[in-house]
């Protein structure tokens, strides 16, 4: 099982100062992803859903304990290295998308692979697939002040999705979005875990993207309470 | 990736027209101020360069160690023959006789006797020959208040205050009294051909200016004068083509061990001009200075305005994985773009300006009536060679230091917070 996991997160600590004190946010989690999972950490706030999606993606370390992503241990990692890690491997969906104003729908898709180096007629290719994916080809050169909620969204899906990394983190995706729009959202997500094999990993406490879930861990005052996995 | 960061910068108006615009201002004012000292005190420099020091001045060692004392009895003799020497060596540039002179100015009663009588401090130029530059020089049309010019050498004209103080006017006699080169005294009477005002009191009070030819006459001082001073054939003073013929003429005339032999100083070497020289670069020194340091402030904080409106974006290209030198650099990327835009545009307005300034100028002879300085009533702007590339330097160099400082909370910002960030 753990040979073939793409994440292992083991006896994995981390606190917090506050004040003189400290504050554990995570105390000795254990877990593993595969590849192709359609995981959520679920849980109140304050439970570390995003802290530990925070060191899956490599933009916080462990105070104890280790998380390894893709091979490699993000505590180990340079600020350099981890940057590498984000740009070669994972996706990431904001609850606000934080596209880039300025920049027409194609633009925001093309720049994480202007970070990679790819050709003109590469990026073409894939920016227009990823846009076709989420079915946006219409909307090209639309600015982000230009759509809705749900369609900026799916810009967002199409960012984190067309470097195809193996892993997509997506910190509370639906938040922001009606009942419609997360659906619609969420069978997008759960189409291209199953076609392309991307792992996504969701921190969320919204039903509606529960629903969906294929494994659901439960954290709560920083611990896994349950992890099950959902057969459908 | 270049012209992805181009597209952005061109249509984020935020980012690249507003500091294009503070640039543009702050190198206009550069300029602009750069050429406007550059003018007020290129003008100072030639207006003493053509009363006093000339491009270039001529003298004996021994009157040039004395100068101050204005002593005749150390007059450069031989002038004659020296000029058609210097007029083959140098045959762009002019030279004209000067002697500066004082004495006491009497004004006579009809029956001859003391009327009135003033301490005089005079000039004596070449007024009547008939190829002479020295009216136009010293703006003498200008000055003109009663009578003529000289056509004579036994005419003069005196300071139209001085004249009132004598009670003479154009056409009376007045006799000079004072000594010759050879220190015997000379007593000469000239008449009154025109009186002059200046506009500036210590010209003004007591001046009289006559032909040369009067004065050497007077003076016992013919083919002599006290000082030969040299004109180069620019409007402005050129420090290295001054030196080139100082070096020349010292070398082929100078001789360090005879104390009549004639020596060249040129104007930077001059005692009071080379204040000048030094406050001109002193000036544009603080000018710079301040503009990049009040440019970098007002850069550091526009690019800390822009820099917390692009916190989102600086946050998603960090989280997408690109390097924060790559940021910091590519910022860096955009501030040189904004500097040279800036900087192009400033120095266009800031030329435009100090060109209208140039031909037009500010008269301030109305404010200059009781001034004791000796200086120029209309104030024009000079543009020079470095007036097309100074502004860059600054412009450059403040937008470029804003974006650095402002930048450095890229590395400051911790990769953890992004996904709180983000999400608020």
């Amino acid at each position: 099982m753990e040979q073939s996991s793409i994440i292992t997160i083991k006896e994995l600590i981390k606190r917090f100062p506050v004040g003189k004190g400290e504050f554990t946010a995570l105390n000795g989690i254990n877990l593993a992803f595969n590849t192709g999972e359609f995981a959520g950490i679920v849980g109140p706030s304050g439970s570390g859903k995003t802290t530990l999606l925070n060191i899956i993606g490599s933009l916080d370390t462990a105070t104890e304990g280790k998380a390894v992503v893709m091979g490699q241990s993000t505590g180990d990692l340079t600020t350099k290295s981890a940057a590498k890690l984000r740009r070669m491997h994972l996706g990431f969906i904001f609850q606000t998308y934080n596209l880039l104003p300025v920049y027409t729908v194609y633009e925001n898709v093309e720049f994480p692979l202007l970070l990679l180096k790819l050709s003109d007629s590469e990026r073409r290719k894939a920016v227009n697939d990823a846009l076709e994916w989420v079915g946006l080809t219409d909307k090209i050169k639309s600015r982000p002040a230009q759509l809705s909620g749900g369609e900026c969204q799916r810009v967002a899906i199409a960012r984190a999705m067309v470097k195809k990394p193996e892993i997509v983190l997506a910190d509370e995706p639906t938040a922001n979005l009606d009942a419609a729009n997360s659906h619609n959202i969420l069978k997008m997500m759960l189409k291209l875990n199953e076609e392309l094999k991307t792992t996504f990993i969701f921190a969320t406490h919204d039903d509606k993207v529960i629903k969906y879930l294929k494994r659901k861990i439960t954290l709560e005052d920083g611990k896994v309470v349950k992890d099950e996995f959902i057969t459908k | 990736m270049i012209r992805f960061l181009f597209k952005g910068l061109l249509r984020d108006r935020s980012r690249s027209l507003l500091p294009i615009l503070v640039v543009t201002a702050g190198v206009m004012l550069t300029v602009f101020a750069y050429c406007y000292i550059n003018g007020i005190l290129g003008d100072m420099i030639e207006f003493s360069a053509k009363y006093t020091s000339g491009h270039v001045k001529i003298m004996t060692r021994a009157y040039a160690e004395n100068k101050d004392q204005v002593p005749n009895d150390l007059a450069l003799i031989e002038v004659n023959d020296l000029i058609t020497n210097l007029e083959k060596d140098y045959p762009t540039m002019e030279f004209v006789q000067r002697i500066s002179f004082g004495g006491l100015l009497d004004s006579p009663d009809e029956n001859g006797e003391t009327k009135k009588q003033g301490i005089v401090a005079g000039i004596a130029v070449d007024l009547i020959s008939e190829n002479t530059k020295e009216i136009e020089r010293l703006n003498l049309d200008g000055a003109l208040r009663k009578g003529r010019f000289p056509e004579k050498s036994n005419e003069v004209l005196i300071s139209d205050e001085f004249a009132g103080k004598l009670e003479v006017g154009p056409g009376d006699k007045v006799t000079l009294i004072t000594s010759t080169m050879y220190g015997g005294m000379s007593i000469q009477n000239f008449t009154v051909a025109g009186t002059i005002e200046f506009g500036v009191q210590f010209m003004d009070r007591s001046g009289m200016i006559a032909d040369i030819s009067g004065i050497q006459n007077a003076m016992d001082m013919n083919d002599a004068c006290g000082e030969l001073l040299g004109f180069l054939n620019s409007p402005n003073y050129d420090d290295i083509e001054a030196m080139n013929v100082e070096t020349t003429f010292n070398n082929k005339y100078s001789d360090p061990n005879d104390e009549f032999s004639p020596v060249m100083n040129r104007l930077k070497n001059d005692s009071i001009m080379s204040g000048y020289f030094e406050y001109m670069d002193g000036a544009v020194g603080i000018l710079i200075t301040v503009f990049v340091l009040a440019m970098s402030i007002v850069l550091w904080n526009t690019g800390l305005i822009g820099g917390l409106r692009r916190y989102g974006e600086i946050g998603v290209r960090l989280a997408i994985g690109e390097e924060k030198g790559h940021i910091y650099r590519s910022m860096i990327f955009e501030s040189i773009f904004i500097g040279i835009i800036g900087s192009f545009l400033g120095t266009l307005i800031g030329l435009g300006f100090s060109y209208w300034l140039q031909e037009v100028g500010i008269d301030i002879g109305d404010m200059m009536k009781n001034s004791k300085m000796m200086m120029p009533s209309v104030f024009r702007a000079h543009i020079t060679t470095p007036a097309y590339y100074l502004g860059f330097i600054p412009g450059l160099f403040s937008v470029v230091l804003g974006t650095m400082l402002s930048g450095i909370g890229i590395y400051k910002r911790k990769t953890a917070q992004l996904f709180k960030e983000l999400e608020t």
